[in-house]
């Protein structure tokens, strides 16, 4: 049997972890959710030398101490979970910063391996990093890697095994000064009591991190019989006042390992910040952002409709062949208006989804998304959300789908889940057919404008939703934004690529299934019962429109209309197909007439409608996607519900103007 | 007197942190990204809406908005106005 290593890499974001990860791992890996929190989960396995390794890529983390979802994560797995070797990713290029980490990391006393990553970008700038004396003074293994060229990951590799084969280290100790050490030492006696738990923890360390008021470490204590006497001695002061000198302490510590390792020919002006001077200028900054998320916009939708629309034609030839092909008639709409509907519909997504996520991994591992959230920050801070807000929100423009998943670069959880439920406000392009439709019938010449004051409602209800949300459901303020802009990089095309793989594969596995159980459900209500014409007004989903009449009423819209709208929730644009076969005229040039020849329409209905369709329900896609990112069908019932009261308020609203005005 | 807190500052002026003020998560979160008392700091930007603020400290860019900057207090020791 091979030995089974556990292996956690750690480090301050941006510094090539997921680039190590990579590395190491190289395929073979496994996405999936931290539990409880929406923070990715990366793992992968790795032979080497007759050792498995199993690693795990963390969060980036500049301390650990909790401060956000990312670190909590970050920081409970090394504590909890004890992995066999910690691989912290540093750059090389800023040292003094990430040894902070380091600093911690030694304290906890983990089998520590570093990888002083970005050293060809230190060499070229003249660093000289004396390894072994790094390794002597520190108790620690040292490597120099250039992890985007693969440079120094074989190494790595042996110095992890290697790690495993020797003891483990003693706990490092830092001296914090007289008034905390004595506050140390009393923690450390009354821990001393309780053997069982210093057996697993050092109780010095404990003792540190109780001082730093660490929730898991007090919350290790429950269980035992101390934890009266632990909370009883720190509520004697305030551990606030020694943050400043434990964080200045190891500071210290690292300024005086620095002189001996290193030699910096320290720079001016870094090439970032000649970048900076135009990306992030008064004048230009706007001006930039906007055509590179135009760009952004235009490659995901403009080169991903041609597959939808080769996809689409695709199912539809299928779905043809098989009516034309299969004798049973329920046989052949179970196959064509159900099951190759449904995958139509999921697979329908994947272009864009691949297509903006390798995108968002450009900006992201270029160092621009940073610059990005600088530049939009004010903004978005007085809507109640964040600069990083932004871009989900813009590609809700597009599709809602990848948008809820362009929201994982957001590290705050109720910036997040703000961001998510507000998206589908964005009108996104499945919505413009309905749009074009009625606008185009029952406003004319006026078609464009309207269709621009949709989007603009949208708009206005996603910004008044996003500071609803911030009272009364995740309350509090915006995250703080205390953000590096890290020095900007060439990004590596299999990172990116590969980045763009595991999302697309994440959608497909995890929302899939319930588009297709979505449209499945829809199928059987329009198909049944036996006999009757498909989506007809005796067909179940017929019943079901008048039955829930009464409650569209209000808006004036009749029981076809319902009938539109319940389709309209497998795919926005299926309103305008439903709306066809319920007039009996198909989706084409015919509908128009027929629209305009029905009394019960008018051209205050089709706003409402086109309102309604605007802000109801989002499509499958969308509330499946919510479903998986939430991790909870609590946000996905929210989100339906609300969205469609507010639907259902606004149309009324606009109808009755409407008619007033009309 | 000289002192004046970060968000007061114009791009190009450097600073020393005499104290950064205030109390939990973002005052910790500053103290460990290194913003300490006696730590010489440069402003390098602000965003083109006049915020947040982008500051090199320990040789990295640190952005804070000002309602971040304001809890910390610095010395004024040079640069350009
Ligand atoms: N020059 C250089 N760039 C690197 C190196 N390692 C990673 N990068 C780049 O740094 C960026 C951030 O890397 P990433 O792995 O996403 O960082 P993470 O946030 O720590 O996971 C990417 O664009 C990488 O291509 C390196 O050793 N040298
Ligand atoms: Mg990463």
């Amino acid at each position: 049997m091979a030995e089974k290593i556990k292996v956690a890499v750690a480090g301050n974001p941006n510094v090539g972890k997921t680039t190590i990860f990579n590395a190491l791992t190289g395929a073979r890996q496994k996405i999936g959710n931290w539990p409880g929190v929406t923070v990715e989960k990366k793992e992968g396995t790795k032979k080497h030398k007759g050792h498995v390794l199993e690693i795990v890529d963390l969060p980036g983390t500049y301390s650990l101490s909790a401060y956000s979802a990312d670190e909590v994560v970050a920081r409970d797995y090394i504590i909890d979970e004890k992995p066999d070797v910690v691989v912290q990713v540093l750059d090389s290029t800023n040292l003094e910063r990430n040894l902070y980490l380091t600093s911690q990391l030694l304290e906890m006393g983990t089998n520590l391996v570093l990888a002083l990553n970005m050293s060809d970008r230190a060499e070229m700038r003249g660093d000289d990093i004396d390894i072994p004396r790094l390794e002597s003074l520190l108790g620690v293994s040292a490597i120099k890697t250039v992890a985007n060229e693969g440079g120094g990951i074989e190494a790595l590799l042996d110095s992890i095994v290697s790690k495993t084969e020797s003891n483990p280290p003693k706990p490092h100790e830092i001296g914090y000064g007289k008034t905390v050490e004595e506050k140390i030492c009393a923690l450390e006696d009354i821990l001393g009591n309780d053997t069982e738990l210093t057996k697993h923890y050092p109780a010095r360390w404990m003792a540190v991190k109780l001082l730093e008021g660490d929730e898991n470490v007090l919350s290790k204590l429950s269980s035992s019989n101390i934890e009266g006497k632990v909370q009883n001695y720190l509520s004697g002061f305030d551990n606030e006042e020694y943050e400043v000198e434990m964080a200045d302490k190891r500071y210290e510590f690292i300024g005086a390992l620095l002189p001996q390792v290193c030699t910096t020919c320290a720079e001016d002006v870094s090439p970032s910040d000649m970048v900076d001077k135009v990306v992030t200028n008064k004048y230009l900054g706007i001006p930039i952002f906007l055509s590179l998320m135009w760009g952004m916009f235009e490659l995901t939708f403009a080169l991903g409709t041609p597959f939808m629309g080769l996809i689409g034609k695709f199912f539809g030839w299928l779905g043809g062949a098989v009516a034309a092909n299969i004798e049973s008639a329920w046989l052949a709409s179970l196959l064509g208006d159900g099951i190759i509907a449904g995958v139509c519909s999921v697979l329908l997504f994947v272009p864009n989804i691949f297509i903006l996520f390798f995108a968002i991994a450009l900006l992201e591992n270029s160092g621009y998304m940073a610059r990005a959230a600088f530049i939009m920050d004010k903004l978005m801070y007085k809507m109640g959300l964040q600069g990083k807000s932004f871009i989900p929100m813009l590609m809700g423009f597009g599709c809602s789908v990848p948008a809820i998943m362009a929201t994982r670069t957001l590290e705050d959880e109720k910036d997040r889940l703000i961001t998510m439920l507000v998206t589908p406000f964005m009108s996104c392009g499945a919505r413009l057919p309905v749009y074009i439709l009625l606008a185009g019938t029952f406003f004319g010449r006026e078609a464009g404008s309207v269709i621009f004051g949709l989007y603009v409602l949208g708009i206005l209800v996603a910004i008044l939703s996003a500071k609803l949300f911030r009272t009364f459901i995740a309350k509090g303020q915006p995250s703080p934004f205390i953000m590096e802009l890290p020095p900007y990089t060439r990004p590596s095309l299999v990172n990116s690529l590969l980045y763009m793989w595991n999302q697309g594969y994440l959608y497909l596995k995890k929302v899939g299934t319930v588009i297709i159980g979505g449209v499945m459900l829809v199928w059987v209500l329009a198909y049944f019962p036996q006999g009757v014409e498909y989506g007809s007004a005796e067909s179940l989903i017929g019943s079901l429109g008048q039955l829930i009449e009464p409650l569209v009423a209000p808006l004036g819209f009749d029981w076809k209309i319902a009938v539109a709208l319940i389709f309209g929730v497998v795919a926005k644009e299926i309103v305008v197909g439903s709306l066809g076969t319920l007039y009996g005229t198909g989706g084409g040039e015919s509908l128009s007439p027929a629209l305009l020849a029905d009394p019960s329409f008018s051209p205050a209905i089709a706003l409402g409608l086109m309102v309604f369709t605007l802000l109801y329900v989002p499509c499958f896609g969308a509330v499946a996607v919510i479903k998986k990112e939430t991790g909870s069908w609590k946000w996905m019932f929210f989100q339906a519900a609300y969205s469609t009261a507010v639907a259902w308020v606004l149309a009324l609203v606009t109808v009755l103007v409407a008619n007033l005005v009309l | 007197m000289n002192n004046k807190t970060l968000n007061m500052l114009d791009a190009g002026q450097n600073a020393r942190v005499i104290q950064v003020k205030g109390k939990g998560p973002s005052r910790r979160r500053l103290l460990e990204m290194g913003m300490l008392p006696g730590v010489g700091l440069s402003v390098t930007k602000k965003a083109p809406l006049g915020d947040p603020v982008d500051f090199k400290l320990k040789g990295y860019n640190l952005s804070l908005r000002k309602q971040e900057a304001q809890m910390v207090v610095v010395e004024v020791t040079g640069g350009v106005k």
